[in-house]
């Protein structure tokens, strides 16, 4: 497969790695520091916990409006070779092109804000100039005019963009996820889901429901301004540093499930953290939900005392339900087992930033 | 036969009622197997069934487990009635008739959740509001399943896991339904233990 842009600059921030074959994705001593570790006490059960997402502590993922981190451009390589693979992971229905300009605008004006060393944005009217200098992207085009693009609007930006996406459209007082694309996501299928309704789509999500965690969460967004986005954590558990775990090769990637041994789990198994945000889109009255999905292996967590003492803790007391729902409930035991050797008792701190060195 | 009894299981199932009759410029009726019995139903509900049959498009099949009320449905003396071996071959036609539906329109689907679903599915496309769409689930609960891997769709599934008409997979029917594709989704059984398959149950008959 070729690529339609140019990695190379900035290679010494940048990590050259894989997220398939021979896994050689790992993150540095500084970006474990910065991981989005979910739990700020040491028991999980669902909540809604939405907050706004305003810039957040300096060096953290929630620095930012969207982070860009040493992983980016190596995954942008592995989200262009599961498009190419599979083209039925990025759709759009025809009403939502709008909304996917909304999103370019977004990101585009976000990224070139955020980090100028990186990205710019000239505007001249409706004539932009984007240039993305870690994927070397000089482009030049006509804002709202999709033939100026490669690709459809969403499309172009969510390929230079770290986490996956859906467009949700807002009518008869719920919301449609009637675009979307998803190539780090946790066993849903955007094939599947493309066209279905807030309540539709999180059909197979136990619990929640009984709860009225949608209920609220889905009045909560139905009032979400522009110009005020929020954010929420999810998480679950993966084997390998496998972005693309996607329900279409579930055949390929279920196997390795049984492949822990006490002797390789701290690498091999990855705790999954997504964080969420939305926005409201200007000109669409759409909800941009981005899905960033941050990987770090059992050992890398481990290096931080009070995640591995929480981490622990979690794994161990989490309702069996929601383990089965993500898919980690054979291995449980064997995780438990394993992070029991990190654990002395102690007790943790509250929420989920590390302790200060 | 009465409507067929759906636990409500999950969020994203299509919910049935029992169709009524409703004023409109055009009634679209169509239904396979035993949703014959639901058209009946809910003529007999109305004092002048002949009026709503006189701007009536009646479309039926058989149902697949072979129940096959044309001769009754015929009888009715709609404006117009068409009888199709197979929902595949009765779906042309509807899309066809919908290039002329206006708004005011009716809609009454009844029978399978395959031959809804399908139906419902080509109507929604054609831009008229769910509200216009009425359902009723009569006769067969077998499954119309999209596998979530080769992207086929296997008709009639009543066991649970089924192979996959398309690529031979074995999989488990998930609660989870898609109204774009009028199908439910099929995922792999032993995709973490090849070969370690569950014997099949059926689920729907």
């Amino acid at each position: 497969m070729s690529l339609d842009f140019k990695p190379g600059a900035f290679n010494d921030f940048f990590r050259e790695e894989t997220f398939r074959g021979d896994f050689t994705y790992r993150n540095s001593p500084h970006n474990i520091r910065r991981f989005p570790f979910p739990f700020d006490r040491d028991d999980y059960m669902y909540a809604v916990n939405m907050e706004p997402h305003v810039p957040g502590r300096i060096g953290s993922v929630f620095e930012k409006t969207f982070d860009v981190d040493e992983h980016y451009v190596a995954e942008m390589i592995d989200r262009a070779k599961v498009l190419a693979d599979d083209p039925l992971r990025c759709q759009s229905l025809p009403h939502m092109t709008l909304a996917g300009w909304d999103l370019l605008e977004l990101i585009m004006e976000s990224k070139a804000r955020d980090y100028p060393e990186w990205f710019s944005l000239e505007k001249n009217g409706n004539r932009w100039r984007w240039i993305n200098r870690p994927l070397g992207i000089d482009h030049s085009f006509t804002f709202l005019d999709e033939a100026t693009l490669p690709y459809g609007p969403m499309e172009y930006i969510t390929r230079q963009t770290q986490g996956d996406f859906t467009l949700q459209d807002e009518r008869e007082g719920t919301l449609w996820m009637d675009a979307g694309i998803a190539t780090s996501q946790a066993d849903w299928s955007v094939d599947f889901d493309i066209g279905m309704s807030w309540h539709e789509w999180h059909a197979p999500v136990p619990l929640a429901h009984e709860m009225g965690i949608f209920d609220r969460a889905l009045k909560f967004l139905l009032k979400l301004q522009h110009g005020a986005p929020v954010r929420r954590f999810n998480w679950t558990m993966t084997v390998n540093p496998l972005l693309d775990t996607a329900p279409e090769t579930y055949p390929k990637w279920g196997p390795t499930k049984t492949s822990l041994t006490q002797e390789n789990l701290g690498q091999k198994q990855h705790l999954r953290v997504e964080l969420q945000t939305l926005y409201r889109l200007p000109r669409s009255n759409a909800i941009a939900f981005d899905i960033r999905c941050y990987l770090a292996s059992f050992d890398e967590l481990m290096t931080v005392p009070k995640w591995a003492r929480r981490l622990h803790r979690v794994v161990r007391d989490i309702h069996p339900d929601l383990a089965t729902y993500k898919g980690f409930i054979r291995n449980q035991p064997a995780m438990v087992e394993w992070l029991s050797k990190y654990d002395d008792g102690k007790p943790t701190s509250p929420g989920w930033w590390p302790e200060e060195a | 036969m009465t409507l067929t009894p759906v636990e409500p299981t999950i969020k994203s199932r299509p919910v049935y009622a029992p169709l009524e009759p409703r004023p409109g410029h055009l009634h679209l009726i169509i239904a396979d197997g035993e949703g014959a019995d639901a058209v009946t139903d809910m003529l007999a509900k109305t004092s002048d069934a002949g009026q709503l049959l006189a701007s009536a498009h009646l479309m039926y099949c058989p149902g697949p487990n072979g129940t096959d009320l044309t001769e009754r449905l015929r009888a009715l003396g709609a404006l117009q009635f068409f009888r199709a071996p197979t929902i595949p071959a009765l779906l042309p036609r509807l899309k066809r008739v919908l290039v002329d539906a206006h708004m005011g329109s009716q809609f009454y689907l009844a029978g399978t959740e395959g031959l809804c679903g399908q139906a419902e599915t080509a109507i929604m496309q054609t831009g008229f509001p769910a509200s216009a769409i009425q359902k009723e689930h009569r006769g067969s609960t077998v499954r119309r399943v999209q596998c979530v891997h080769c992207k086929g769709i296997t008709e009639n599934v009543a066991t649970d896991p089924f192979q996959c008409s398309h690529c031979g997979l074995s999989l488990f029917v998930r609660d989870h339904y898609s109204r774009r594709l009028a199908a439910f989704q099929g995922v792999n059984i032993d995709a973490e233990d090849p070969g370690d398959v569950p014997p099949s149950v059926v689920r729907f008959k």
